[in-house]
């Protein structure tokens, strides 16, 4: 059987998160302590070669990501985390938060000596005041034993708002504001936080950071699939036995995952469809669970890794009541900015919960389908560009659910 | 009781102050004061507009009042499948309102949530951002009491 790698959760369990000296004497805050001894455009080089990519769902490469805003010249540079965590069935940001705090601290420190920053911001969503609390603690022995230097944290709280996680408009709400998407380009790197470069990177990332330094980009780059390597944190929900949390390389297989980490389905039922990256991620058949998790290889089967959410229905699940509260999720989520997405999400519950209702013909699934496709080209952000992925892949692989509905 | 004012001239200096402030109001008052709002505007100079919609955006702030101890049950898809349904009934049986309704000695408001990270075992409710989980009809009774 596969086994676990914890780099990210090195030290889940071993040290006390709310002391920093435990940090420290598990090999803590070396990293920066070596990155800083490196000119600014070595370190985003190392950065770069190892080959880290986002881990909030984008899949950026991170190095890359910095250099844009190391090479815009401005009086004043932010670092941001993304601790928004808003994709249903994700809790991996909580637990490096909770579990190993300084971590992040010292991602963001690093990244902010590499572009020219002394100022950082953690954006943690509403849901977790528990975790500001903890985040607020390790930012002051972090303050009192001096090790992030002229580098300043501060955390912000999020409000309950899912699409807040898009970076322009967590940016627009630390400024105080809606959060409503940005029109891109300029890109936060170059036009960012109060105009800003602003570096927005996931918690995952920057914990990702410390231990690439310490160990090296070749490191790295050598863990799991070649063009995502590391591990990955995945949170496993619903019909699967063991609904916990595992770091792996990215060159697990979904069927790995499923049954040897999580134990299988239980109750001796079958497998019948997984969804993973959170809520916007595609539904996945058993025929294609061989498929490994990192970002291209499931971006070649219609899916995404996202946030690594993973959630399995077993065969008594309806997907059409499932797809229901989906298309509810993404209604009450839109922003409202756009139209194809203001409209769009507000139609494609309508149709869902007509055909749910049995109410439907074939002709509707066609329309869901056209509808589908033109809001995955014609909104402006994320949000509305993928939230008929849900819809679209289970038209694809799982028709059968919706024309049972037909009366 | 705190006054409204103050609480929200602390953060004038503070940039994007805006949404501290209001986090600010609610932990206090729990919901965000009507007239706080329009304090908020002039103090950030800001048009009253803008103010109320920053505050209605958000789903987690409330302008005008609402119960002391919000329950939040989280309507995502793990938590749906996992029976999120039978704990909405079992909690409006119990408190005699229906969501979104606040009791009347003003008490308990009940909300629908999204997912609130505690995805380990569903389904999960919070009230006042703390989390209960694995939630089943029968343990409402229990936790109810904790607030009563
Ligand atoms: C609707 C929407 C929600 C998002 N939510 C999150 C989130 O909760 N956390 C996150 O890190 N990224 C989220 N993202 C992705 C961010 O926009 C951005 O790509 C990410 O923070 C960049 O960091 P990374 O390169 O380290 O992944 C979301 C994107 C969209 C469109
Ligand atoms: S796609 Fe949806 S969430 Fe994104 S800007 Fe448009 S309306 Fe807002």
């Amino acid at each position: 059987m596969a086994e676990e790698m914890r780099i990210l959760m090195r030290n889940y369990g071993k040290i006390d998160p709310l002391n920093i000296d435990d940090y420290i004497n598990a090999g803590g805050y070396k990293g920066l302590e070596k990155a800083r001894a490196m000119s600014q455009k070595d370190l985003i080089a190392e950065v770069q070669k190892s080959g880290l990519r986002g881990r909030g769902g984008a899949g950026f490469n991170a190095g890359m990501k910095w250099g844009f805003s190391y090479n815009t010249p401005a009086d004043q540079k932010y670092v941001v985390c993304n601790a928004d965590e808003g994709e249903p069935g994700t809790y991996k940001d909580r637990l490096i938060m909770e579990n190993d705090p300084q971590s992040v601290l010292e991602g963001m420190a690093v990244c902010g000596y590499a572009i020219g920053s002394n100022k950082g911001y953690i954006y943690c969503r509403g849901e977790y005041p528990y975790v500001v609390e903890k985040l607020n603690t390790a930012i002051e022995q972090a303050k009192a034993k001096g090790v992030l230097g002229d580098f300043d944290i501060e955390v912000r709280m999020g409000a309950g708002a899912y699409v807040c996680g898009e970076e322009s408009a967590l940016i627009e709400s630390i400024e105080g504001h809606r959060g409503e998407p940005r029109f891109k380009p300029p890109f936060p790197p170059v036009t960012g936080l109060w105009g800003k470069p602003t570096i927005v990177n996931n918690v995952e990332t920057f914990a990702n950071i410390p231990l690439i330094l310490e160990k090296g980009a070749d490191w790295f780059a050598g863990i799991g699939a070649k063009s995502y390597p590391g591990t990955k944190l995945m949170t496993l929900t619903g019909d699967v036995a063991n609904r916990t949390f595992i770091e792996v390389p990215t060159d697990t297989t979904i069927r790995q995952v499923i049954f040897d980490f999580g134990g299988g389905i239980p109750g001796g039922k079958k497998f019948k469809a997984v969804q993973i990256g959170g809520t916007s991620g595609g539904f996945i058949p058993e025929s294609l669970l061989d498929t490994a998790i990192d970002f291209d290889s499931m971006g070649a089967i219609g899916a995404t890794l996202g946030s690594g959410a993973v959630f399995v229905m077993d065969e008594s699940r309806d997907v059409v009541d499932v797809i229901n509260q989906i298309t509810k999720f993404f209604e009450h989520e839109s922003c409202g900015k756009c139209s194809p997405c203001r409209e769009g999400t507000k139609r494609m519950h309508e149709m869902v919960k007509y055909i749910y209702s049995g109410r439907g013909t074939a002709a509707d699934l066609d329309l869901l389908e056209r509808l589908g496709t033109v809001m995955s080209k014609a909104c402006l952000c994320g949000l509305g560009q993928a939230a008929p992925s849900p819809v679209l892949t289970t038209l694809q692989h799982f028709k059968a659910d919706y024309t049972a509905k037909f009366n | 009781m705190a006054d409204y004012k103050e609480i929200v001239g602390a953060y004038k200096e503070v940039p994007g102050g805006l949404i501290e402030a209001y986090h600010a109001l609610q932990r206090e008052f729990n919901y965000i004061p009507e007239e706080a709002v329009e304090e908020a505007a002039q103090i950030f100079d800001i048009p009253k507009a803008k103010a109320y919609g920053v505050a209605t955006f958000y789903s987690y702030f409330k302008v005008g009042k609402r119960g002391k101890y919000i329950i939040r049950i989280c309507e995502s898809a793990p938590c749906h499948i996992a029976g999120a349904a039978q704990v909405v009934s079992a909690l409006e049986k119990e408190l005699g309102i229906k969501m979104g309704e606040t009791t009347a000695d003003g008490l308990f408001t009940l909300e629908f949530t999204e997912c609130v990270g505690q995805c380990q075992a569903t389904p999960v409710i919070t009230i006042n951002s703390k989390p209960y989980e694995d939630l089943t009809p029968d343990k409402i009774n229990a936790i109810l009491a904790e607030y009563k």
